[in-house]
């Protein structure tokens, strides 16, 4: 009995995977599409414009052909929430990895994971370490994938600052910019994370990125326009949409200590959630 | 502006900056597809034509997923194209300073919006390929396209739009006083 509830439990998890990452690969979040529609109406350059009338077109072209947005599909990074009355175990991240290795053959995705020395290809988007797998606690057991594209991966950066340079964080995202320029497609999102340790910061910067970008605090908005204000525009090109948005997460930090990292993430800013229904 | 392959002298006219919309043949190549062509011989009349940094996805002769590739990586083994008689590399991201200096006088680099790889397949239909033995991604397809729309990124008089807009960019972020929340 317990066993045949498991294996019902594993397809449930294996089958929403699969679901959102469909989803997440071939529908635009409706948030990123107003984000994408403001900047397109404010844009005054020629080039930026018409850059991002390709970048709507594309979409639409996408959902149409019911297609992937971008033909980087990404690596697959999975948030999981999970109730307490289910048992945690190894079982659910193998859940999670069959999932994305049935989205690699359904959607299909290109396969993106190699053995990082060997280079060789897994063919599956899984293997060692592969998807990332973040657990937490929840109402319910959900399921939230963040596809990466390498191009925006690449120009990604951590610092460890010293507490006397808060003033120096936006300088800090607007220099990942400034060394990025057109190399991850902006108009780009940007995931800063603040506080936490070496590694945990790196994880809130990508976690920022699950946030919706409609909306952005005042401090965001002061990163923001001073990225916006080098005026690198769509691809490089020009114009004054770097970026989309900018959002912060924060966790508390060493008194000795003020980690800040940047997760860059490209205009295809893809994520999409399904609810496991428990079977 | 609009163009089409093969290309002639119209492309000098060109300024970087311009937007234009390019119709006919083109050719995939990627970095296995310039060793090969280096080795063996261009497999197409290079006189006029396109090459586009793109690894493809095909499928039942179908360009289903066609975006651009970051064009750098070929900054050291595109010139033998242009000295053969290519018009126009297209790709994303811009080229280097050798690349910009082998197009003086000669071509352009036409650059195209980076993850719009359902768009371009839209205006794309397969007419063959060569080399397919390296690989979907790395094989050299022809292609039909019918108006692609494009932007001037690098001209044949020198003009650079990227390194125009990196430069100006460089400028704003040394004179970028520490921004504060009011």
């Amino acid at each position: 009995m317990a066993e045949t509830a498991d294996a019902a439990l594993f397809e449930a998890i294996a089958g929403a995977t699969a679901k959102a990452i469909r989803r997440a690969e071939i529908e635009m979040p409706p948030d990123v599409l107003t984000r994408l529609r403001c900047a397109a109406a404010s844009e005054t350059s020629e080039v930026a414009r018409q850059e991002l009338q390709n970048i709507f077109a594309n979409i639409e072209e996408a959902e149409r052909r019911q297609i992937p947005i971008c033909q980087d599909t990404g690596v697959m990074v999975v948030y999981l929430t999970i109730p307490p009355d289910i048992p945690f175990s190894g079982r659910l991240g193998d859940a999670v990895a069959e999932g994305v290795a049935r989205a690699t053959g359904e959607v299909p995705l290109r396969p993106n994971v190699v053995d990082p020395i060997a280079r060789h290809n897994t063919g599956t988007n899984t293997g060692q370490g592969m998807p990332v797998v973040h657990v937490l606690p929840g109402d319910q057991i959900t399921v939230t994938v963040l596809p990466k594209g390498a191009g925006s991966e690449n120009v990604s950066r951590t610092a460890m600052l010293l507490p006397s340079q808060q003033a120096e964080i936006p300088r800090f995202v607007a220099e990942t910019m400034l060394l990025a320029g057109g190399k991850p497609c902006p108009p780009v999102v940007l995931g800063v994370g603040i506080g936490s340790t070496f590694d945990g910061v790196a994880a809130l910067a990508k976690e920022a990125l699950l946030q919706p970008i409609d909306a952005m605090d005042p401090f965001e908005q002061l990163i923001c326009d001073a990225v916006n204000c080098l005026e690198i525009g769509p691809m490089g090109l020009g114009g004054t949409t770097t970026a989309l948005a900018v959002k912060v997460k924060k966790a508390d930090c060493h008194t000795a200590s003020l980690p800040v990292a940047v997760n860059v993430q490209c205009w295809a800013c893809r994520r999409a959630t399904e609810i496991v229904e428990v079977p | 502006m609009d163009l089409s392959t093969p290309l002639g002298d119209e492309v000098l006219a060109l300024r970087a900056g311009d937007r234009v919309s390019l119709s006919g043949t083109i050719y995939t190549a990627r970095d296995e597809a310039h060793r090969r062509m280096h080795e063996e011989g261009i497999p197409f009349d290079p006189k006029g034509a396109a090459i586009y940094h793109c690894g493809p996805v095909i499928r039942d002769r179908t360009v289903i997923a066609a975006g651009p590739t970051t064009s750098a990586r070929m900054n050291t083994c595109s010139t033998f194209l242009i000295d053969a008689g290519v018009k126009a590399l297209i790709g994303k991201g811009g080229m280097g300073r050798e690349v910009a200096e082998h197009l003086f006088g000669r071509g352009v680099y036409l650059a195209f919006t980076g993850g719009c790889a359902a768009l371009a397949a839209s205006r794309m239909q397969l007419k063959g390929v060569d080399f397919e033995d390296l690989g979907m991604a790395e094989a050299v397809w022809a292609i039909e396209l019918d108006h692609l729309p494009l932007v001037v990124g690098i001209d044949s008089h020198g003009g650079d739009l990227f390194d125009r807009v990196m430069r100006r960019a460089s400028m704003r972020f040394r004179t970028m006083r520490h921004p504060k929340p009011e």
